[in-house]
């Protein structure tokens, strides 16, 4: 195949692997919001997304085990899909004086939840270079 | 609209979403700043506003607010990026990542609600 033909199939793949990841992870949170409901569950969507992210961007940071196909289809498509912000921002408002405290337990928790996927990605690294 | 499964409903707003979220935060890009997430984030957050507050319910509603806007905005790369700025010493620069998100955010959605008042 010709340089420029084979670049446009890479680009179609990755556009087609983030509309995959993004259709699932769209969906995923859809279910969620039907199990636990209005900002509980946007909460529980955020955490478990920011957890997962972390695991998988210091899993790659740390290890060559993470491909650049895994990561379009995993972290920009499904998980960024999985989780969201507008939600979040309209259900604080929503909450009115609450808000503000859904605001910084969502932050914490969701940098907590990072971090918490960074010590689990060193973990299992330890584990396979043994 | 005849009854579609909403799962094909938020499932292609959701595609979509995350098109564009990729689109418009490689477009706007920086180094050393998360600006891509930010402006999504933002952004995302007037458009899901505006179904809101617009009283855009139904499968309408599930394509545009749920799939669309919830897909195009994401918290996982927020925390992601502002954790990430912070460990790497960027300490003011996650900080003013994390306030303005949401300063932003909620700027915007009182602009969709202020538009729309104008508007009925």
């Amino acid at each position: 195949m010709p340089e420029g033909a084979s670049q446009a199939v890479r680009t179609i793949e990755s556009l087609v692997l983030v509309a995959i990841g993004g259709f699932a992870g769209a969906n995923l949170r859809f279910a969620a919001g039907n199990v636990v409901a209005g900002p509980a569950g946007t909460l529980l969507v955020n955490v478990v997304g920011s957890f997962a992210l972390g695991f998988l961007l210091y899993e790659a940071r740390y290890s060559a085990v993470v491909s650049q196909r895994t990561h379009v289809v995993v972290a920009t498509g499904f998980l960024s899909s999985f989780t969201t912000y507008s939600t979040f921002a309209l259900e604080a408002i929503e909450l009115g004086v609450t808000g503000g405290a859904y605001v910084g337990a969502s932050y914490a928790l969701g940098f907590a939840a990072v971090l918490v996927g960074r010590r689990l990605a060193l973990l299992v690294d330890r584990g396979w270079s043994r | 609209m005849t009854a579609i499964d909403p799962a094909h409903v938020v499932g292609t707003g959701g595609a979509i979403g995350a098109l564009l979220r990729q689109y418009v935060s490689q477009a706007v890009a920086v180094e050393e700043y998360p600006l891509g997430t930010f402006a999504v984030n933002v952004l995302g957050s007037f458009v899901l506003a505006l179904v809101a507050f617009g009283g855009v319910g139904g499968q309408l509603g599930l394509l545009l607010g749920t799939g669309l806007a919830g897909s195009f905005t994401t918290f996982s790369t927020f925390s992601y990026e502002t954790v990430r700025l912070w460990e790497t010493g960027e300490r003011l620069r996650a900080t003013v990542n994390a306030v303005s998100s949401i300063v932003g955010a909620v700027l915007t959605i009182g602009l969709a609600r202020w538009l729309l008042a104008g508007l009925g």
